[in-house]
């Protein structure tokens, strides 16, 4: 196996890592803050 | 840990936790991602693949660890009926499914040049993917079971019959000795040559507190709807 053919397989696998990484954490941190943001809402309308 | 029974009590804690978990996390990644790119050598038989290591490792790790959470928290939510575990619970899912996906098709890409195939079914292989389906069901029915109590005791009872898939695949490079190689990292020592370990804990402890973010993050939202569910129906009462 040589440098250039294990190369696009790393990169692969580190964009899949990364990408679901960073998915799973801008998805959670805007649930996180509209659910907040309702939540305060409904406080404020008390 | 009935002290945080208490949502608000929990929450007090929980918003500074979320953003330093998340924050030291996020940087311990980049110094073991980073590491393992660019500071390490190649190995002498795998190549630059082996470079792959330093993420499908904390990925497998994480996989099986959202759901010991998952097993956990329905443990605690049967025995000692805490309101906060069953949150937990449902906050692991998601998580632990995305890892255990990373896991897979990293552990598929890690495999084409170095076994010369996308996949086998080989025990760790088949226990990890089954790993995955559990997960899929357990946030399927969690979803369908909502809030109610019985709902949840369902949802929790299968968080912990599906604990008995980790073991199988802690132990599956034992019991059937096929492709996967066998353990090589354990509590004593490991067999990876240091030159190539060093980035390894940095990227698992980066990946394991950005998880506990995101798990926080996940028991918020959750926190959040029940409090806006409950507002809503008090006033339609009224």
């Amino acid at each position: 196996m040589t440098a250039i053919q294990a190369w696009p397989f790393v990169i692969a696998a580190y964009g899949i890592a990364i990408g679901g990484t960073l998915v799973l954490v801008v998805a959670s941190m805007v649930a996180m803050r509209r659910a907040e943001a309702r939540a305060d809402k409904l406080d404020e309308h008390r | 840990m009935h002290r945080f029974a208490n949502p608000v009590r929990f929450l007090r804690i929980a918003r500074p936790l979320t953003a330093w978990l998340g924050w030291s996390g996020a940087l311990l990644i980049l110094a073991g991602l980073g590491g393992g790119l660019f500071m390490t050598p190649a190995d002498y038989l795998q190549g630059e693949t082996v470079r792959i290591l330093y993420i499908h490792v904390p990925a497998a790790w994480l996989g099986m660890a959202g759901w010991m959470g998952i097993a956990g928290s329905s443990f605690a939510a049967l025995v000692w009926r805490h309101p906060l575990a069953a949150v937990a619970a449902r906050a692991c899912a998601v998580p632990g499914a995305t890892y255990a996906a990373i896991c897979l098709l990293t552990g598929s890409i890690w495999g084409r040049p170095t076994w010369g195939t996308w996949w086998e079914w080989d025990g760790r292989l088949t226990s990890m993917l089954v790993l995955f389906f559990l997960y899929l069901a357990y946030i399927a029915l969690a979803e369908a079971a909502g809030r109610e109590a019985g709902g949840q005791r369902i949802a929790a009872i299968f968080g912990l019959v599906g604990a008995v898939n980790l073991p199988v695949i802690h132990y599956s490079v034992l019991w059937w000795r096929t492709l996967h190689q066998g353990q090589s990292i354990g509590l004593t020592g490991s067999s990876i040559d240091p030159a190539l370990l060093w980035p390894l804990p940095l990227s698992a402890l980066g990946f394991t507190l950005l998880f506990a973010a995101v798990v926080l993050m996940r028991m918020r939202t959750i926190l959040a709807e029940t409090k806006v569910e409950a507002r809503l129906k008090r006033m339609a009462s009224v």
